[in-house]
């Protein structure tokens, strides 16, 4: 595992290659949307990240799962570098997700089940690096990390069931019903394009971060066996 | 000879030893107790609000506390296992992993329950509000056994690593979401004397956390206390 | 009685247990020697079923671990330096509650009995809180006979104990070893296991390096013995 494989830096290529034309058909190619205006086109990007924090939370959740049933430390890797990817992504996305809200309905936050679902899977994601830091012994440390990661797995979706029936209470935004309100807009076709676009686009981004995410965990956990052998 | 000792006495045996510990020490118990005071003492301090707008952040106060105070309990409940390998002593007992779950689960259940029991007429006495309200109790019930479910299976956890107070809040909080808007929005509804079909709902998400929980802690309780 | 073959465990990246063979039959008394770090405890944490080995054989009392853990459970008596005990309940308590967990009928019975052997009949309604070290590694060692078990492991018992409470001990060690049962107990201390063992063992660094009955080490002494098979190694 010494030489960094052919197949990744193909893959970097096509990332690279694929965000770019993505970039060029949200900003450019898609038409500006009528009532929101430019802003609008974060849209593109805000979905995608957040498609790549479902990813890598759906992975995490697998990899926890493999891990308690085999026991084997490269699942524990895996996992890891799973719950990274989509700690990042679930940031960009709602990052954006506040870009957009701010100019359209003049509230940085709006309450929306989805985001706020996933600010609160951040908020796992930090506890699950937190629970790993404070564990030296290895094999402890992965099983535990497993266990934390399926907690969370499983919170998730009834988070996101919780926290819509408590916005059924309390709408945020006045006129909620209105399309504009939700953030519903109609797709015109130059639109669609860019949007499956950018979901494709950052799906390969996905698995390129994800394959170099664990080729460097599997080389830092040999870093670690090199020094206790030395040592 | 039976491989396994029998399941409920050995759930039972275990309750009953954490009673009888707790009986004598008396203190998970006192500590979770001054600790609510406090927070709901603090509480009024914090926000000094006109009669009525009290009245509608009750539920939220009273679960506020009941969380906080609730790590307490269970922080100690099984560093009380850890410290003296007493752990270990359960482990080496032909006793099946589920009944020292239940056993510490029930047992953290019971405690804060106690607490409960305690703080409700408190809150009664200082801020004259009547939570006398059987459906109030049933929300508190639910709430606490929920928060017992998850709370048992994270502090196990959280023990065994160094930062370990400092973690079990911080593991458990994410979490347990639903159950806090769950709870809340279910003991808001009784105290103000809501419509049944606008508590229910809420009921219901209770209901479910704490079936789903429930299942899914028992089952990862084996792989966080065996090696 | 107890069986280890090519014992191996790891911890991540770190290979403690290297191919380990073991074996004792019933009635034998083990003295388990090795330096700090050798894998006394990790091994002993094993044959009590509280690790999972990594790859090996280990049969006690015919049972196999780790799938038959619950009837090995049956058959082990374990007494660690940690007492295991809680400190909040009367020494009646804390057995009373054990033999709840082993299902042991007539418990008020037995435990009865098992104080009378440990030399606690009068303190049965103290605290455990309020006991000196060695009144509580008494009781500890009461603990594990509740069950009647074939095999005893004791990991470091002398650990904190005065030369009295020592005394005790062993005096416990020779009426326990003398009922037939298969004990190994793991000590750095050399001085404690001379009079009390029918065989030497010496772990070092993740195996078995040496194993010597008592007669054979009448010439050369224990301590000469464990040197040697330090070096070796």
């Amino acid at each position: 595992m010494e030489r960094k494989p052919l197949a990744l830096t193909v893959l970097d290529i096509l990332s690279a290659l694929s965000l770019l034309i993505a970039t060029y058909l949200a900003l450019f190619y898609a038409p500006t949307e009528a009532v929101m205006g430019a802003v609008q086109r974060v849209f593109y990007f805000h979905v995608a990240t957040a498609w790549v924090g479902l990813l890598g939370f759906l992975a995490a959740g697998f990899a926890g799962v493999m891990y308690l049933v085999r026991h084997d430390l490269k699942w524990d890797v895996i996992e890891g570098a799973a719950v990274e990817i989509s700690l990042v992504f679930f940031f960009i996305a709602i990052a954006l997700g506040s870009i957009w809200a701010r100019p359209v309905w003049n509230t940085w936050w709006t309450w929306d089940p989805r985001l706020t679902t996933a600010a609160i899977t951040e908020l796992v994601y930090l506890a699950y690096f937190m629970l790993r830091q404070g564990i030296e012994e290895v094999e402890r440390r992965a099983r535990f990390g497993a266990v934390y990661t399926l907690v969370g797995a499983v919170s998730a979706p009834v988070t996101f069931m919780a926290i819509r029936l408590f916005r059924t209470i309390h709408p945020v935004l006045f006129g909620a019903s209105s399309e504009v309100a939700k953030g519903e807009f109609s797709l015109a076709p130059g639109m669609r394009v860019a949007f499956f676009f950018a979901l494709f686009a950052f799906t390969i981004l996905f698995v390129d971060l994800f394959w170099h995410r664990i080729r460097l965990g599997r080389l830092a956990a040999r870093v670690d066996q090199a020094r206790l052998q030395a040592g | 000879m039976k491989p396994r000792a029998p399941f409920l006495q050995s759930v039972w045996a275990i309750l009953w030893k954490d009673l009888a510990a707790e009986l004598r020490s008396r203190e998970l118990f006192s500590g979770m107790f001054i600790f609510a005071l406090l927070v709901i003492v603090i509480f009024n301090f914090a926000m000094e609000l006109d009669v009525a707008t009290r009245r509608s952040v009750t539920a939220g106060v009273l679960w506020t506390t009941f969380f906080f105070a609730g790590t307490i309990g269970l922080s100690r409940s099984m560093a009380m296992e850890k410290d003296r390998g007493s752990l270990d002593g359960l482990l080496l007992a032909p006793v099946d992993r589920a009944a020292i779950y239940f056993g510490k689960m029930l047992g953290n259940l019971l405690f804060m329950l106690l607490v409960e029991a305690l703080i409700l007429p408190l809150y009664s006495f200082l801020y004259n509000q009547n939570l006398f309200n059987g459906g109030l109790f049933l929300v508190i019930l639910l709430g606490s056994l929920g928060y017992a479910a998850v709370g048992t299976l994270l502090a196990s956890m959280s023990i065994q690593a160094r930062t370990r107070d400092l973690l079990l809040p911080i593991l458990l909080f994410p979490v347990l979401l639903p159950l806090v808007i769950g709870a809340v929005k279910a003991s808001g509804g009784y105290l103000s004397g809501a419509a049944r079909e606008e508590i229910l709902p809420f009921l219901n998400l209770l209901l479910t956390y704490d079936v789903i929980f429930l299942s899914i802690s028992y089952m990862l309780f084996d792989s966080v206390i065996e090696e | 009685m107890i069986e280890v073959q090519r014992l191996m465990k790891r911890f991540g990246p770190k290979v403690v247990l290297r191919g380990l063979d073991f074996s004792a039959h019933a009635g034998e008394f083990v003295a388990l020697l090795g330096p700090n770090g050798a894998g006394k405890t990790t091994f002993l944490r094993i044959l009590a079923s509280l690790s999972r080995p990594t790859a090996g054989v280990v049969r006690i009392g015919g049972y196999a671990l780790p799938q038959e853990a619950a009837a090995v459970r049956r058959t082990l008596g374990v007494v660690s330096h940690q007492t295991l005990l809680y400190g909040d309940l009367t020494a009646e308590e804390n057995l009373l509650f054990y033999a709840r967990l082993y299902g042991i009928e007539h418990a008020g019975q037995r435990v009865k009995e098992v104080l009378e052997l440990v030399g606690l009949e009068r303190r049965r309604a103290d605290l455990v809180r309020t006991f000196s070290r060695g009144m509580q590694q008494r009781l500890s060692i009461g603990r594990a006979l509740l069950h009647d078990p074939q095999v005893l492991l004791f990991d470091e018992p002398y650990t904190g104990l005065d030369q009295d409470a020592s005394a005790i001990l062993d005096q416990i060690l020779r009426t326990v070893a003398a009922q037939g049962r298969t004990i190994l107990l793991t000590s750095h201390d050399l001085a404690r296991a001379e009079d009390l063992a029918t065989r030497f063992d010496v772990l070092s660094r993740g195996r078995i390096v040496a194993s010597a009955g008592r007669e054979a080490l009448h010439h050369s002494g224990l301590l000469a013995f464990y040197r040697q098979a330090l070096e070796a190694a």
